[in-house]
């Protein structure tokens, strides 16, 4: 049943790979057979939701419980979150295009997702409740609707900066590219050093108790006043460069941390050395992709993504969220860091919303706030979990 | 602010409008003919109360509080506040009771001005609170602001509208018709948009088609849930509306619940394991923390008398009117009693055991074991040295320490013997008895949560409010389609409050995909 399910993930992702792919060559398509390509990527689409699903199933044979209980299974979601509001919006609007970019970065995601420990584990007593995937899959529906509502102010900024009525904006949108390309680099690094089998453990304290920390990638950050248990060499490099703040003190904190700065590093080599091969921006090599978009019709997939994802995000990481904290915790709201974060991104799409229907913030503006909306999202998923360790550390 | 009120069609307009009341035909003749009216339709360009007076003490903090733009501030204050309060823990996650020394300590000179600045218990100061109540009084002020006068405009809504209007909107197109060429196709459009589950009015010369005027109401539906949301959050602030404590109860105990009239009786709490990670490295995984508990109340007599059993399971309290009891924390093996033997010296044998209870424990209480009769002379359930004399620490039995005095059948005076649990003390060679630990009595103790929360439905009302407002505003939309005939000529105009590609697709759908695209082109 295990080589079933991973089986299953291994096909989502080569499926969604492919789909990624055939969108590309849609965008890209200078001959009139776009319309085959077309097809087929939205069919390979489907069919990776269809493959994703019964990952899912499997999962929930094998573990007994909806897979969302941990980062890997949260990230999983997310995936498939964003590219079931892909195919929704595309239901809508028919646009290529916006699947050359979801695409990739659905592969994006189930890739970094691949990187935290996909054991199935049993679940602690505070997550055994319905609530868990209630809670949880309405609030990522709402957050992947956000991510394609992310893509289409991005793909509306590479339009307006690569065509040159919005060139100041360049250097921003570059920098949002390059962070793109970290993950990628993260999850690069992640997966191959998975596959070498390396590892490295300290030890160390956490208020007052013996802690081991595991590390998959080579140390470049150590624990704070740690001790190295086993650390295996790469390339030569042993010991560890720096250590760790002492607030840092999250469930595995450190290694979260040095796996965030592999992710910067990996992404800006790979960055450096696309630079010299290619010799021109991102957003300049993309824009061929997007330069016969409408984007006034781009604007508005963009806000329709938020108009999805509001009132579902609003259900699930906020009201359904609020009742299971009432029935787990004793009260329905309590400032814990991952609640608050949600309150924050909850009142940024909300002052979106506000600056666009009343103070006629369209086009550029609303764009950015769509990406930084997701930054939000981003922050929360990964800084949140890696610095603080509040009631929400489960991963 | 516009002067004029009176429109060319003659009607005269309250001041502060923007678009005739009658025709729909801009009043402010400066902005440019060829600008759409997007801007304008937003509140179909109705006077509002806060564009209208703007005198008075009261003008203008309502003019303060109607202003979006300052809702949006007040929302990016909060959100900003509340991410910088996440920078370090709040208090109440901090494990040290003295948050004076602990941020500094461990976060240096940015956690000392952390705890310093208020930011350690943001959340529950009274600036948060004034910007969420500002949010709250912005909410209700900028709502009724604008629902009432659009309330109005869109009940009254006139079929005929000034062809000025019509070509301004974002989707228009004109073309020449000859007379029954366009009754025709008034009377086609006039089907077509019916099938399309348009709400179709028709006069002499003029069409109004309009679907989802209820998304409208959406936004403001949204905000009165929020409203009775916030409601709830004030309601807190009443005497006895919620309460907030905990207890510890050890199995066989009863206790009283904090701050209430009822009693809490542990019958047994237990922890099970997940057996397949029983061996494994990282420890085993908790699958349940059950607590079975009993909760009672006492009558005239002061007699207690049950009123409900329940299994207490995390995410699933125990619920009696309101009040809950949660599971919250498991306490393993509390020392509650010690079993000891005495052994003869001499012959290495077993006289008897007794047990001794350590919530019970009295000077004059006699232990029988065997013939023999044991008295407790002195107890140390902490025990230490300090200075050359026994003391106790505390009075948790972490180091219980026993000064047992061992009387012979038939005598009246014993030997003292000193017992210290996990030390092997040397008692002096003249005594007969050796006293020795038997064995420990251990009890679970359970951390219960108790609470009250008596705005919970008021919040769940809020919430399903919202929710409501918020499926009406996004799922669905309002739009319109306006048709007027003027010397020989048809004009159409489309509006729409949001999802423009839908509603042009609709009209190509209708047959009028020509038009459309003119539009488009433009």
């Amino acid at each position: 049943m295990t080589a079933i399910m991973n089986n299953l993930l291994y096909g989502t992702f080569i499926i969604y790979l492919l789909a990624a792919i055939a969108f590309v060559v849609v965008a890209t398509d200078v001959k009139k057979r776009s319309k085959i390509w077309g097809n087929i990527a939205i069919t390979l689409s489907i069919a990776g939701v269809v493959i994703h699903i019964a990952f899912m199933i499997s999962r929930i044979v094998i573990g007994g419980h909806f897979p969302t209980s941990n980062m890997f299974e949260f990230i999983a979601f997310l995936c498939f979150a964003l590219v079931l509001a892909f195919i929704v919006i595309f239901a809508i609007y028919r646009t290529y295009v916006l699947g050359a970019f979801v695409m990739p970065f659905a592969v994006v995601l189930l890739a970094y997702a691949a990187v935290f420990p996909r054991d199935v584990q049993p679940l602690i007593p505070a997550l055994q409740s319905h609530w868990l995937y209630i809670h949880v899959t309405t609030a990522a529906l709402g957050q992947g609707a956000f991510a394609v509502s992310f893509v289409a102010g991005l793909i509306y900024l590479i339009y307006k900066v690569g065509n040159g009525e919005k060139s100041s904006h360049g250097k921003y949108l570059e920098t949002t590219l390059v962070i793109i390309v970290m993950m990628l680099g993260f999850s690069i690094a992640s997966l191959f050093f998975q596959a070498i089998g390396y590892k490295a453990s300290f030890t160390h304290e956490i208020d007052g108790n013996q802690v081991v920390e595991e590390y998959q990638l080579p140390p470049i950050v150590a624990p704070h006043e740690s001790k190295a248990v086993t650390v295996e060499s790469f390339l030569g490099f042993k010991d560890p460069l720096l250590e760790v703040p002492a607030w840092m003190k999250g469930e595995n904190a450190a290694s979260k941390f040095n796996s965030v700065i592999w992710g910067i590093v990996v992404g800006l080599v790979l960055y450096a050395i696309y630079l010299l091969i290619v010799r021109k921006n991102l957003y300049q090599l993309l824009y061929p992709l997007v330069k016969k978009l409408d984007p006034e019709l781009l604007d508005e997939i963009s806000y329709r993504g938020v108009a999805i994802g509001y009132p579902l995000f609003t259900l699930g990481a906020l009201i359904f969220a609020m009742i299971w904290a009432n029935e787990a915790w004793g009260r329905p709201w309590g400032w814990d860091p991952k609640e608050t974060w949600a309150f924050i991104t909850w009142m940024f799409y909300s002052a979106y919303l506000h600056l666009r229907l009343s103070r006629g913030w369209v086009g550029m503006k609303s764009s950015w706030l769509a990406v930084g909306g997701f930054v939000i999202i981003m922050l929360n998923l990964i800084v949140i979990n890696l610095v603080i360790s509040g009631l929400h550390s489960y991963a | 602010m516009i002067e004029n009120t009176k429109c060319e069609c003659g009607h005269n307009n309250p001041i502060g409008t923007v678009l005739c009341e009658h025709c729909g035909r801009p009043l402010d003749e400066t902005t440019n003919s060829n600008d759409k009216l997007d801007k304008e339709m937003r509140y179909e360009g109705k006077a509002r109360r806060s564009l209208t007076y703007q005198k008075s003490i009261i003008d203008q903090v309502w003019n303060f509080f109607s202003s979006v733009k300052i809702a949006i501030i007040l929302i990016i204050i909060t959100f900003i506040m509340s991410a910088i309060g996440t920078i370090f823990p709040q208090e109440q996650f901090i494990p040290s009771s003295s948050p004076d020394t602990y941020y500094e300590e461990t976060y240096g000179t940015l956690g000392k001005w952390f705890h310093q600045l208020g930011l350690s218990t943001m959340y529950s100061s009274w600036w948060f609170a004034t910007l969420l109540s500002m949010i709250g009084i912005s909410l209700v002020i900028c709502s009724l602001d604008r629902v009432i006068p659009l309330y109005r405009a869109l009940k009254n809504q006139k079929v005929s509208k000034s062809t000025v209007f019509i070509e301004r909107q974002r989707i228009s197109v004109t073309e020449e018709v000859s007379q029954e060429e366009a009754s025709f196709k008034m009377d086609e459009l006039a089907n077509k948009l019916s099938k399309k589950r348009y709400h179709v009015r028709k006069e002499k010369d003029a069409l109004l088609a309009e679907k989802g005027r209820f998304s409208r109401w959406g936004p403001y539906i949204n905000h009165i849930g929020l409203i009775i949301f916030l409601v709830g959050i004030l309601l807190r602030y009443l005497p006895g509306w919620n309460l907030d404590d905990y207890v510890w109860v050890q199995e066989g105990q009863t206790v009283r619940v904090p701050q209430t009239q009822y009693y809490v009786k542990n019958e047994g709490s237990t922890v099970e394991y997940y057996k397949e990670t029983e061996k494994s490295q990282k420890g085993p995984i908790v699958s349940k923390y059950q607590t079975k508990a009993v909760l009672y109340k006492k009558d005239s007599n002061g007699k207690l008398v049950p009123l409900m059993n329940k299994s207490i399971l995390v995410n699933d309290p125990l619920d009696f009117e309101g009040l809950k009891l949660y599971q919250s924390d498991f306490r393993a093996g509390d020392l509650t009693g010690i079993q000891f033997a005495i052994i003869d010296r001499k012959s290495k044998k077993n006289l008897g055991e007794f047990s001794v209870d350590l919530s019970n424990i009295t000077a004059n209480h006699i232990y029988r074991a065997g013939g023999l009769r044991v008295k407790i002379k002195d107890y140390f359930p902490d025990f230490a040295i300090e200075n050359n004399v026994p003391v106790t620490k505390s009075q948790d039995p972490n180091q219980p320490a026993f000064l047992f005095e061992t009387i012979d059948e038939g005598k009246e005076k014993g030997e003292n013997s000193l017992v210290i649990s996990g030390m092997d003390f040397p008692n002096p060679e003249s005594n007969k008895y050796n006293i020795q630990l038997a064995g420990f009595e251990t009890v679970n103790t359970a951390g219960l949560m108790v609470r009250i929360e008596k705005s919970l439905p008021i919040y769940l009302i809020g919430g399903v409010v919202s929710m409501l407002g918020l499926v009406m505003g996004f799922y669905w939309q309002h739009r319109r389609v306006w048709v007027r005939v003027q010397d020989g000529k048809l004009h159409i105009g489309a509006h729409t409050n949001k999802n423009w590609f839908a509603i042009r697709r609709e009209l190509s759908q209708v047959g009028f995909s020509r038009l459309v695209k003119e539009t488009e082109e433009k």
